[in-house]
């Protein structure tokens, strides 16, 4: 199997969020900025490779029927071990991503990729399947958190260039999550036809 | 009349879905017809009070006393995860027609965040028992509240003629906002109360 393949099917034809639509709660509540977007994305994808290799390395050990709890629990192990870097040091991410941090256990992209993909694949391919998924779940919180930040606080990455007067707080706020997805999801299904 | 606060709080202003965006995987998945989501939004209540209470008890009495409050993620989602397996067995014993009724969507509320984020919720915000239990039980009504008027919408949406490139999750999460913005409405609401009853 082809590597680089793997990882292009994760950001296109697999897009977490534009085509998947899975793990919705973190994309709409963490992308109030592109930096906030892009550190969730990061955390999420560091997860996702971890669980992703050390899941395809216990597959053959793992029965059947249990199979879904022993992905709970490695999952909320490498959520755990997050957790706790981010707290020591990262604590300004800490404080922005707040609770959505011990959440990204119940992330469905991630229980998602464990059964559909690591359970049944190399630890290699794995690797490269969680690096796919990862970066196409970072790119589009990123690319959702620059379109709110743009149009809610004028500045991209805490760059402002739009006079505060202009700023339409609204997309900040809960709704903008909401409407700005829906649009972003638009324009990708006029892009795919 | 501080339960009452909680209340209101947590179904008008606070929306966990509307305005904290927990739960949004049912709230877009099962909100097509009034029905299911009336039956997902029982279960929800039912396993988020159950799942409140419990997780408020082990940390408490088990986590805090022996200093492994480092493990609160892996023991809230296993106690969650048991707790609606065991549920799902019972039920099938006890009641099988409500166990009919939400059959499908009891194994689905393992991966709900709204439920892993109130257990942890009431925990940060450190509430006495009885005011998490309420905190849950009104969370689960807001939760059921919005998917049942989005359930609405969304039937009414079947009817109308909508643009092509719109079509499908587009449509619905433009709506969404539209609701969530609704619900903004209420923000101050409970600032309001807090002075009516000589809270602060």
């Amino acid at each position: 199997m082809n590597y680089l393949n793997i990882i292009k099917n994760g950001i296109v034809k697999d897009n977490p969020t534009f085509v998947l639509m899975l793990g919705m709660c973190p994309t709409l509540a963490t992308t109030t900025s592109a930096q906030n977007g892009l550190s969730m994305g990061l955390a999420t994808m560091a997860v996702l490779i971890c669980t992703n290799v050390v899941i395809s390395c216990m597959k053959s050990i793992t029965p059947d029927k249990v199979r879904i709890p022993v992905f709970i629990v490695v999952i909320a192990a490498f959520v755990t071990i997050l957790q706790m870097i981010i707290k020591a040091y990262l604590p300004d991410v800490d404080k922005s991503l707040g609770l959505f941090i011990p959440l990204i256990v119940v992330n469905c992209i991630i229980l998602g990729r464990a059964e559909a993909f690591a359970a049944k694949n190399t630890p290699v391919a794995s690797l490269f399947d969680g690096v796919g998924i990862g970066l196409g779940f970072t790119m589009a919180l990123t690319l959702l958190g620059i379109v709110r930040e743009v149009l809610g606080s004028g500045s991209i990455f805490g760059f402002a260039f739009v006079p505060e007067d202009y700023n339409i707080l609204l997309f900040v706020l809960a709704p903008g999550a909401f409407i700005t997805l829906g649009y972003l999801i638009a324009i990708v299904n006029k892009l795919k036809k | 009349m501080e339960y009452l606060l909680i209340f209101i709080s947590a179904i008008f202003v606070n929306n966990i879905v509307l305005a904290q965006f927990l739960g949004i995987c049912p709230f877009l998945g099962v909100s097509k017809k009034i029905n299911t989501s009336l039956g997902m939004s029982a279960a929800v209540a039912f396993v988020m009070v159950l799942a409140t209470l419990v997780t408020w008890l082990v940390q408490i009495y088990v986590l805090n006393v022996f200093h492994l409050e480092y493990l609160q993620t892996i023991v809230f989602i296993l106690v969650i995860a048991s707790l609606v397996q065991m549920v799902e067995i019972i039920l099938k014993k006890v009641s099988p027609a409500l166990y009919q009724a939400l059959g499908i969507f009891l194994p689905l509320i393992t991966t709900n965040c709204a439920v892993l984020g109130v257990a942890i919720l009431v925990i940060q915000k450190e509430m006495d028992l009885g005011q998490s239990v309420m905190y849950a039980l009104s969370t689960a009504i807001g939760f059921g509240l919005a998917l049942t008027v989005f359930a609405g919408i969304r039937e009414q949406l079947e009817l109308t003629n909508i643009p092509k490139g719109m079509r499908g999750m587009a449509i619905v999460l433009v709506s969404a906002g539209l609701l969530s913005l609704a619900f903004m409405g209420f923000s101050g609401v409970d600032g309001g109360l807090r002075k009516v009853f000589g809270l602060d």
